[in-house]
């Protein structure tokens, strides 16, 4: 278990989600112009998406985001007003209490075909 | 009370940095909304299951989702690199080697920025109906 200061998990945490998106960014960026090449091209392209072993690596892409967020917007909320260390342990966990409440539908939806859920 | 911000650093005093770190919180409250919605229309409400050629020539086939799509292109990509940069100013410590880093960043950052400006721009959908 972390046992460092939240802050510091909340700050490596955005350093490693937000050089995965950008990272699928360049491949995303890619992937989508082949629309240009052919039909068959980008069909062929998207089906590695499509793999059943993929479809976990999808979520956490879209839980890399809404972390980077969400995180994000506790930083800007605390540039423009002071927040003592207790007052930002507490914003800390409701945030992670938000976001882990958020991510169930989140998996439901995206996760729930593969394990037969819907 | 001192305001604790353990990993952050504090808002730069001027210059470059105080630009860039501006223009995070400005491309991040644009593109906000957006890759919210991107992500609900393509994750949630279709998927990747769905997804395909004509899927995404039909939706190319007006402007709006290309502009959509554009300005979360230009916001994403150049939020990215400005973060990238950030990286590279704390872990490449020789000066010449993180110089040469950022110019190659922006290369590649501009290229890849062109070449998906250009898909926007440039995608002809096949007529309807075939």
């Amino acid at each position: 278990m972390y046992r460092g200061h939240p802050g510091m998990l909340a700050w490596v945490l955005h350093r490693i989600t937000g050089l995965a998106v950008l990272l699928f960014l360049f491949a995303h960026i890619v992937e989508t112009s082949m629309i240009l090449v052919s039909p068959e091209a980008y069909n062929k392209a998207i089906e590695l998406y499509r793999q059943p072993w993929f479809k976990p690596l999808e979520f956490l892409l879209v839980a890399a985001v809404l972390f980077h967020a969400g995180n994000g917007l506790m930083v800007m909320i605390i540039d423009f007003i002071p927040t003592p260390s207790r007052t930002y342990r507490r914003m800390f966990w409701i945030g992670a209490g938000v976001y882990a409440v958020l991510l169930v539908p989140v998996a439901y939806f995206m996760l729930g075909g593969l394990v037969g859920l819907r | 009370m001192r305001a604790v911000r353990p990993g952050y650093r504090e808002r730069p005093s001027g210059g470059v940095p105080l630009f860039l770190w501006f223009y995070m919180r400005v491309s991040a409250i644009g593109m906000i909304g957006l890759v919210i919605g991107h992500l609900y229309i393509m994750h949630i409400l279709n998927s990747t299951d769905t997804i395909d050629f004509a899927f995404v020539a039909e939706r190319f086939r007006g402007p709006l989702w290309r502009t959509y799509d554009l300005v979360i292109l230009i916001f994403a990509l150049s939020h990215g690199l400005v973060g990238l940069r950030g990286i590279f100013d704390d872990y490449i410590h020789h000066r010449g080697w993180r110089v040469a880093a950022e110019v190659a960043m922006w290369v590649v950052g501009v290229v890849f920025l062109a070449f998906g400006a250009l898909v926007l721009f440039t995608f002809q959908p096949p007529a309807a109906g075939r």
